[in-house]
């Protein structure tokens, strides 16, 4: 094998020594120079993609995988000098991470550029809550020192963190030349909740919980995810009948927001009826969740080891109900988005996200894949049921805000499709699989596809079977930075329709 | 398109045309809160929305209101965009200490009187949240507030008969009346 061939597993196992327990990939703990070493080789090899970097008392991990192959592995840094070197030189998306773990946890990023905090406003009742002794908080909050831009003409718009719309808060500093934005600056940790310190010694239950609830809107996936990796630490598998629950699931909220956001991105093209036409099919999804589970944002119905409430005859038939009549007038808004040439001419073109971006940035969902970055969890690395399923994972090279629209379109169709063929499937069994007794300290991890993207959680549960450290990375932390390179050069107007395309958390990413 | 607007005229309002159990439901509160908000406001009431931390599914429902089976424009019930022009802050989310300080101000920027309705269990108690370091706890350590709505997320139904029962209980907000809350009204 040579050098340039040596497999990212491979290459983490001759620097390190592997963890005990870590499923389903394998975990190495590296020494500085190792990690360092780590760090010249993601330089020279772009295809080794960030799937997440956090940090825990002491010690910081990150999350790789192989885009070419799928390999996927973790590696992990102990951290005596309280500081490790940065990787945002080498994979950008790791700045904001980084600087998340400096709030969190009081390690040093060595070499990052941006001295700021990113989470931590000064406004929380301590300092560095996952650091072993947390600190008192430094006190008055002095202003945040956005980026300063000179130049002939430029003026700034303050926006948020309170919106004008029915939507969470953040802040936008957009630096403008007449009508064109030359910059646009996030600053977002306003929804910080400290959920990862609240699961802390939680059984895995009730840490579910708060899992679906990082995201509303993608409460299935990532209480999916937060479920699965606990699963593996525990090796434990779902029952086949609640693997497949939990995809109709997945399916029904990916469903519901992708036609909600379509009719949300015509809405702010200028083209109301959409708007309309799109909330109506996704109330009717939301009102067949609720007949079939209970719940309209399906919360705490996937549970560790399977589900919390099966799929019944009532349930089959309200979506025997929703499916044909969706299908078909789904495919008539379709067709009426695609002739509206008025509303095209706002879509195409506008809010372009390169290929080298997306890829420079790991972007997943319909940001990546409208940028040429064909990954879906549910194929790479694949989990059950889907590798059973027959699907399509829809790309496009352009870039706009209309390619993120054609995907979302295409991923409904293929929903759609995807519960027809696993109600198909569906027999009867248990639902749920008893959590073994924990005797030893294990870690799981595990990669879920939300509507938004991939989805990484990662626990470490105790010899006393309680959560010890819980992380969970969406898809969002890659998407909101290619938020600001799409608007530049686009007029301020155009940033609802641009913002509305990405649709990326606030509350997912501000944890 | 004039295919499915021709038809939507002739067939009517989408409002609640739908048959599915619970419609009648909901179809007796959005009369209820058509009736209550003529007799009781004499205008249209402005309702400003403050997300002060929340999961977000909070305020997906209460955009749900807006869709055409609900429509609560129709009711004289419109989302404002600026504080300035509400008669309500409706606030959702276990208040997070990095938007204390934007909840007050928005707070500060509705003119007198006003009422505020802490929606969901978040902005009742702070929910889940309540312990965490982040949080500074439901709506009321903030704000006085006048009514809740529970649920989590409360279902648009559930939404409509809070603003009903705000309607019915107190009439126009008074200035200045730091009023007690209307209990777990259920909504
Ligand atoms: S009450 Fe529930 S739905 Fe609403 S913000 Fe809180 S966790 Fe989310």
């Amino acid at each position: 094998m040579t050098v340039d061939r040596i497999s990212l597993t491979d290459f983490l196992a001759a620097l390190g020594t592997p963890a005990a327990r870590h499923e389903p990939w394998p975990r190495f703990e590296l020494s500085v120079e190792g990690w360092t070493g780590l760090r010249d080789r993601l330089a020279a090899v772009p295809a080794w993609s960030l799937l997440g970097l956090w940090g825990e008392t002491g010690m910081v991990h990150l999350a790789l995988r192989d885009d070419t192959d799928g390999d996927i592995a973790v590696a992990s840094l102990t951290c005596p000098q309280q500081s490790f070197p940065s990787l945002s030189g080498v994979r950008p998306a790791a700045k904001r991470l980084e600087r998340a773990i400096q709030d969190l946890t009081g390690l040093a990023a060595d070499g990052l550029d941006d001295p700021r905090p990113w989470l931590d406003h000064d406004r929380w009742r301590l300092r560095h809550p996952l650091a072993a002794v947390p600190g008192a908080p430094l006190g008055e909050p002095a202003p945040y020192p956005f980026l300063p831009s000179d130049g002939e003409g430029l003026h700034q718009i303050p926006v948020g963190p309170v919106h004008a719309g029915i939507i969470e808060p953040g802040h936008f500093r957009f630096t403008c030349q007449g009508e064109t934005v030359v910059r646009l600056e996030e600053r977002l940790g306003y929804v910080h909740k400290g959920v990862e310190r609240l699961m802390k010694g939680r059984l895995p239950e009730e840490a579910a919980r708060l899992a679906g609830r990082l995201s509303g809107d993608s409460s299935v996936a990532h209480t999916l995810a937060f479920c699965l990796a606990v699963e593996a630490a525990l090796g434990v598998t779902a029952p086949r009948r609640a693997q497949l629950v939990r995809a109709v699931m997945a399916e029904l909220e990916r469903i519901a927001n992708h036609v909600n956001d379509i009719g949300a991105i015509a809405n702010d093209g200028g083209f109301a009826f959409l708007l309309a036409e799109c909330a109506v099919l996704r109330e009717q999804v939301m009102r067949t969740n609720e007949r079939c589970f209970g719940h309209r944002f399906l919360m705490d119905r996937v549970v560790p080891g399977g589900i919390a409430v099966d799929l019944k005859q009532e349930g089959r038939q309200a979506l025997a109900d929703l499916l044909p009549v969706f299908a078909k007038r789904f495919r008539k808004l379709v067709s009426i988005y695609d002739a509206k040439s008025s509303l095209l001419d706002r879509t195409v073109g506008t809010g372009v996200v390169s290929s080298d971006l997306a890829h420079r940035f790991g972007a997943g969902g319909y940001v990546g894949r409208a940028s040429s970055r064909g990954l879906d969890a549910r194929r790479m690395p694949g989990y059950a049921p889907y590798d059973e399923l027959d699907f399509q994972v829809p790309v496009l090279p352009e870039g706009d805000v209309n390619a993120r629209v054609w995907i979302r379109i295409r991923e409904v169709e293929q929903s759609l499709d995807l519960i027809a063929q696993i109600l198909k499937r569906l027999e009867s069994g248990p639902g749920r699989a008893f959590l073994p007794e924990s005797h030893a300290v294990s870690e799981g991890m595990a990669l879920v596809e939300g509507f938004r993207g991939e989805i990484l959680a990662w626990v470490r549960i105790s010899d006393g079977g309680r959560i010890e450290r819980a992380h969970s990375r969406d898809p969002s932390w890659f998407q909101w930075p290619l938020l600001e390179a799409a608007i530049e050069g686009n007029i301020v107007a155009d940033f609802p329709l641009c913002n509305k395309s990405f649709n990326c958390s606030y509350s997912g990413h501000d944890l | 398109m004039f295919g499915i607007i021709a038809r939507n005229l002739l067939k009517g309002s989408r409002s609640e045309a739908v048959s599915e159990p619970g419609d009648r439901a909901v179809q007796d509160l959005l009369a209820k809160l058509h009736a209550a908000a003529r007799r009781r406001l004499g205008r249209s009431l402005a309702i400003r929305q403050v997300d002060a931390g929340s999961c977000n599914a909070c305020e997906l429902e209460i955009q749900a209101l807006s869709n055409p089976l609900y429509d609560l424009e129709r009711l004289g019930l419109s989302f404002v965009a600026s504080p300035r022009h509400a008669d309500v802050l409706l606030v959702t989310g276990p208040v997070t200490a990095n938007m204390r300080e934007g909840l007050l101000k928005t707070w500060e920027a509705t003119p007198d009187p006003k009422w505020v309705v802490a929606l969901g269990q978040c902005a009742i108690d702070g929910h889940l949240f309540a312990d965490s370091y982040a949080v500074v706890g439901g709506v009321s350590q903030v704000l006085p507030v006048d009514l809740v709505i529970p649920g989590c997320p409360p279902r648009p139904a559930d939404i409509l008969a809070g603003l009903l029962a705000l309607i019915e209980a107190e009439g126009r907000p008074q200035a200045g009346v730091a009023a007690s809350t209307a209990g777990a009204d259920k909504g």
